[in-house]
């Protein structure tokens, strides 16, 4: 139930916007997030965008995805060095 | 090249493990987590030593059958429309399944947000419209943004049966009950999205367990395995985050402030758990005209009969694997759950059946 699956936004009219999921378009409030621009992928759950996605966290997702991991070891470095700058 | 990072991190974990010198117990609080591991079937790769238990992490599941029984007894009032999430619909209480009631002729309809129950509220001034607020941090702040659009809409005939919940104080209550070893928390992914990761700090301070909070790909759980591993062996306990892409240390600052306007903590009961302190949330006083047990007051709930052979409540709890309950895969399967862990797609129950059943390696 905490699902959560990420969206690229097509239009917005005030809190709400269409936001396309694998050609599939849904309405989706967006006022949990800040700025939201037609274009942004966001992360959508139950109908609510809960958190915009940078460009970086697309190809990381799409990459995961489409294999089991980021490409490189130096990806892999990249990473767990953005991870013990955040903890 | 993937494989090969992915590889790497099995390899680690492999060597970590075997310097633990005993089996390591990590828990996946989160149900979705419990899919991932069940559907990619990850526990084959891990090491004998390393044990993933199941946590108190699905809302369907946690939910007490009195609340499910509330829910059938406002389904049978007259005018009114009951909105609920789909998984919601099998879960048995002592007066049946909604998904019974809805046979019988009960007004049920499943949606996908929120937002639809306001919808359908709007569109039938002259019917009531109770949604069943069930989930965590990440379900909350969309139903407190529909709570306030009802109040600032004028809709009066939409209400909230709430069973919202907060996973933190669960977490440590599991702890508290002291039943259960565990070496560490994989921290639910999209809770943290919005509470980011503060909120944990408190059980690595009070428990000295470290916590990582991982995303739903096996890739991700790898890899939160081994940020755990590590910590287990140096003897830290810290919150680290793997799940860049949708957890800030500050969570979502502006989801947690509308929650904050329209709720406030509450005891509540968790099937499995029971009463946890502060764990759940309830709306606020000036939004009680929403609160469908303030609109639909009602004394006759029966008293709740559970199933004693059913031990959903130890699975919760990670006392024990799905396969250990009498009941599983025998009288409880998921066209026929006995159990909400075996209704609900998150229930471990129900992802142990569907995909760990045959040759799975329950460890």
């Amino acid at each position: 139930m905490c699902l959560a699956i990420p969206a690229k936004i097509i239009s917005i009219n005030g809190d709400e916007a269409i936001a396309e999921i694998q050609g599939v378009r849904r309405k989706t409030v967006v006022s949990l997030i800040n700025e939201p621009r037609v274009g942004d992928y966001v992360l959508i759950h139950a109908g609510f965008a809960i958190k915009k996605w940078s460009e970086e966290d697309v190809r990381e997702f799409n990459e995961i995805v489409k294999g089991t991991g980021p490409k490189a070891e130096s990806n892999k470095g990249a990473k767990q060095e953005k991870i013990r700058s955040h903890s | 090249m993937q494989k090969e990072t992915f590889k790497h991190s099995l390899g680690r974990i492999s060597e970590l493990t075997k310097k633990i010198k005993r089996p390591a117990r990590i828990m996946e609080v989160c149900g979705t987590h419990t899919v991932t591991v069940c559907r990619s079937g990850l526990r084959s790769l891990l090491p004998e030593n390393l044990k993933l238990l199941s946590g108190p992490g699905c809302p369907v599941c946690v939910t007490p059958s009195d609340y499910i029984d509330r829910a059938i007894l406002l389904s049978r009032q007259q005018g009114v429309i009951i909105a609920t999430f789909g998984d919601l619909l099998r879960v048995p209480g002592s007066l049946g399944t909604l998904e019974l009631a809805k046979a019988q002729g009960a007004r049920i309809n499943v949606v996908y947000s929120a937002l639809d129950a306001l919808e359908t509220s709007a569109e039938k001034r002259d019917k009531k419209v109770a949604f069943l607020g069930v989930g965590f941090e990440t379900t909350a702040p969309g139903i407190a943004w529909t709570v306030k659009t009802a109040a600032e809409k004028g809709i009066s005939n939409f209400s909230v049966l709430g069973a919202l919940k907060t996973m933190p104080y669960a977490m440590a209550a599991l702890l508290n009950a002291g039943d259960v070893g565990i070496d560490g928390f994989i921290c639910p992914g999209h809770v943290s999205a919005i509470i980011g990761t503060r909120p944990y700090e408190f059980i690595c301070r009070q428990y000295r367990l470290p916590c990582v909070i991982a995303g739903f790909e096996p890739f991700d759980m790898v890899l939160a395995i081994e940020m755990l591993l590590d910590q287990i062996i140096s003897g830290s306990a810290e919150v680290r985050n793997e799940y860049h892409r949708s957890v800030s240390e500050e969570g979502n600052p502006k989801a947690r402030r509308l929650m904050e306007d329209v709720f406030e903590p509450v005891d509540a009961e968790w099937r499995g758990l029971g009463i946890v302190p502060k764990s759940g949330l309830k709306l606020k006083k000036e939004y009680r005209n929403y609160d469908a047990m303030v609109c639909f007051p009602s004394s006759d709930i029966p008293a709740a009969v559970n199933r004693t052979e059913c031990l959903c409540g130890e699975v919760l709890r990670g006392r024990i694997a799905p396969p250990e309950c009498p009941l599983y895969g025998k009288e409880c399967k998921p066209a026929r759950p006995v159990g909400a862990c075996m209704v609900s797609s998150e229930g471990a129950c129900a992802a142990y059946f569907k995909y760990c059943r045959n040759g799975g390696v329950e460890k």
